[in-house]
């Protein structure tokens, strides 16, 4: 045993100091696609696989609930589309399913603030500790791995006063993964029924947000929306460490929520 | 050819040495059912074929011949409803259906034996499986399976998407091993469009593919260490974990390797040369691998797993147990080897070493003799990318109308794709991932192992549920 303490020693602190300080891995990452100001042609609409972008007015719009980050948009007409940049920032997760459509509106703006006092209002006892119950509804493995890496020794929630849990009565927030498979629907209205009041759901990844690639269909209900009530929205195929540590600690009113803080 | 001419071909193939690797069924435009069975031989995988009439409701089970067949059969009977005759247990399998056509008899009765249901929502951050643990409190004479819950329809979903549609829904079947399914569906792809990818782009495609498989090792080291409760173990392969997933990331933006593989090539060479690829693998290989001997000199460790989750040699080679599983138990069928593809067979992969003990040690030892081979493979497809001259990584490729297979070698063991094309858009595509064909083994390997010896024999198997109920 002694051998394994001394190997833990071997490459000093590892953890990430985020969000007390920046961290470059953070910011370097490349998130969902937006458009950049300046006028678009209807023709754009048709690269998107998921069906993200719309074109109104001449502008165009993108979806990020949908985007599942292929890049073909960014690719293809580089002088309409952009990746957003930063794991934390204007693409990380947001508070309403509408503030995923960007540019937003400032209906997108009221509704946003309506989200931010509800959930404040629930979430103000539960800052300083924190219980996460995960379920997968469909997912396809990789977010379990970007949620688990959570744990480990870069990211190492609990350092920030979150911890995981077996049991859903000791749950406070529910990380929901995967594209609300029709199979898991009963398993997690009962796993989010059975969690205490005051509880917040977050969608992790764009399957959880909107069912991405598998949308809408037989056996899968576009998402997790249909399902239980959610309170975080976060984007990405899968989304990284950082994104997701952003949503939780949005979830529970630690921080605020990239996307307004970009504006 | 009838259904019974095609299942004597087969039992007398795999008896030959052939491999089974698959059967599943098509309802063709006039109506006929046919069933598709793929056979894998040195060099290549067949397809045999049989047509059941139109107003069929059943036909001969193959199961009763040949045990690898058992749940390729019950999804046939949950897409189709056709009845395999004389298949031991029909029970629904990837579709999820009301609680009462799931009631299962219990296997093993006796004084006291009860059944343990643990999941679909299970204790840490894992994927929607139930299982079923028979017990009379501490041996687990009997394991049941349900893995529908996860089912996503994905085989449907590719209906009428095109190649390039196709891959990233590939990337996304079984998301751990998005660049084995991605390339398995190329390979499908630019077998029907005769096109051959240049050879700097199959150099590519070998680097993200090793890198993916180094991940996936460490993942399941990770899981065994936190069973035996090492905090140290955990932690370390944790950490080299994320530092092999950055590094894919830093080389294309996605953590997971997507949006590299296309039909045809790669989409980018990677961000970062080979000189600074080659610069982070020095750092990383020493770390891992005198981590991997510390784990491997750890009796804590090692008494969980030797004798633990025993497969025999005789059901390996049987069932065609795939990837590590079956290189454990001595059987060894591995496409980089037997059907090599794209930069493989330029850099000649080295066959490991002889196993035959076939329990969850002999499934860790494979794993690192695996990553020691995946970090020569990348030094060496480095060193070559080094050399080339900068020239186009991608080729046209537009499959119009054919049909092939793809296959690539996942870290669980090879991924199968039946591609189908007409006019330029997927007709049909059957993918059969290793975690689908591997799963059902752990019924099997549960002899004298008891309730605490669960998740090392989960963990060794180094599974994803979302390649199993599509």
């Amino acid at each position: 045993m002694s051998l394994w303490v001394l190997r833990g020693l071997r490459d000093g602190v590892v953890t990430t100091r985020w969000p007390g300080r920046p961290d470059a891995y953070a910011d370097s990452w490349r998130g969902p696609a937006r458009p950049l100001p300046g006028p678009a042609d209807p023709a754009v609409e048709g690269l998107c696989p998921t069906g993200a972008i719309s074109v109104t007015g001449g502008a165009a719009r993108v979806d990020q609930g949908r985007c599942i980050l292929c890049g073909r948009c960014v690719a293809e007409r580089p002088d309409v589309f952009a990746w957003s940049a930063g794991a934390t920032g204007p693409g990380a997760a947001a508070l309403t399913r509408d503030q995923l459509i960007v540019p937003d509106t400032p209906e997108t703006d009221a509704a946003v603030e309506a989200a931010r006092a509800r959930l404040a209002g629930r979430t103000a006892a539960l800052r300083r500790s924190v219980h996460v119950r995960h379920v997968d509804t469909g997912s396809d493995g990789s977010e379990e791995w970007e949620i688990q890496a959570l744990l480990g020794p870069v990211y190492d929630i609990n350092r920030l006063g979150i911890f995981f849990t077996a049991s859903p009565r000791h749950a406070d927030v529910l990380l929901v993964t995967g594209a609300g498979a029709r199979g898991m629907a009963g398993p997690l209205r009962t796993t989010y029924e059975a969690m205490p009041d005051p509880k917040v759901v977050i969608a992790v990844g764009t399957d959880a947000v909107s069912g991405g690639l598998l949308g809408d269909g037989q056996a899968t209900s576009g998402g997790i929306g249909a399902t239980v009530p959610v309170d975080v929205w976060l984007p990405g195929s899968p989304p990284s460490p950082f994104g997701i540590l952003n949503a939780l600690l949005i979830a529970v009113g630690k921080l605020a929520d990239g996307r307004q803080e970009a504006r | 050819m009838t259904v019974a001419v095609v299942w004597k071909e087969i039992e007398s193939r795999v008896a030959a040495g052939e491999r089974f690797a698959g059967l599943f069924a098509t309802r063709a435009a006039d109506g006929q059912l046919v069933l598709s069975a793929h056979v894998a031989r040195p060099g290549g995988i067949d397809t045999l074929e049989a047509a059941l009439s139109a107003d069929a409701v059943s036909y001969p089970a193959l199961t009763p011949r040949l045990g690898a067949a058992f749940w390729y059969e019950r999804e046939i009977h949950d897409q189709f409803g056709v009845i395999p005759e004389g298949h031991p247990r029909l029970a629904p399998l990837i579709r999820p259906g009301s609680p009462e056509e799931h009631a299962l008899a219990r296997h093993v009765a006796g004084y006291g034996v009860f059944t343990i249901p643990h999941g679909p929502v299970r204790s840490g951050v894992l994927e929607s499986i139930e299982y079923l643990v028979e017990t009379p409190g501490e041996e687990i004479p009997h394991l049941n399976m349900r893995v529908f819950y996860k089912h996503r329809g994905i085989e449907q979903r590719y209906q009428g998407m095109t190649a390039a549609d196709g891959v990233l829904l590939a990337e996304r079947t079984e998301g751990i091993a998005s660049v084995a399914h991605a390339l398995a569906f190329c390979h499908a792809a630019e077998r029907i469009a005769g096109c051959q990818i240049p050879p700097a782009a199959g150099l590519v495609r070998v680097l993200y593919a090793e890198l993916e498989r180094i991940a996936n090792h460490l993942d399941v080291a990770v899981r065994l260490a936190d069973a035996a409760g090492l905090a140290v173990a955990t932690a370390r392969f944790a950490l080299h974990k994320e530092h092999v997933l950055r590094l894919v990331s830093r080389m294309c933006g996605s953590r997971f390797g997507r949006g590299v593989v296309v039909p045809g090539g790669v989409s980018a060479p990677p961000r970062i040369g080979p000189a600074e690829i080659g610069a982070e693998l020095r750092r990383l290989e020493p770390k891992i691998t005198a981590d991997a001997a510390a784990l491997m000199a750890t009796s804590s460790l090692l008494d969980r797993l030797r004798g633990t989750g025993p497969l025999s040699g005789e059901r390996a080679r049987e069932h065609g147990a795939l990837g590590p599983i079956g290189k454990a138990s001595g059987f060894t069928d591995d496409d980089r080897l037997g059907r090599p593809y794209d930069a493989y067979p330029s850099l000649g992969v080295l066959p490991g070493r002889a196993h035959s003990a076939g329990d969850a040690l002999a499934r860790l030892r494979v794993r690192w003799e695996e990553v020691e081979e995946a970090f020569r493979l990348l030094w060496l497809a480095a060193a070559l990318l080094a050399e080339r001259p900068a020239e186009p990584l991608r080729i046209r490729c537009d499959p119009a109308d054919g049909r092939a297979t793809g296959w690539a070698e996942a870290p669980q063991g090879e991924v199968l794709y039946d591609l189908t094309v007409a006019g330029g858009r997927v007709a049909r595509c059957h993918p059969r991932s290793a975690s689908f064909h591997n799963l059902v083994l752990m019924h099997e390997v549960f002899a004298g192992d008891i309730l605490t010896d669960f998740p090392f024999i989960e963990a060794s198997f180094g599974l994803s549920i979302a390649g199993v109920a599509l």
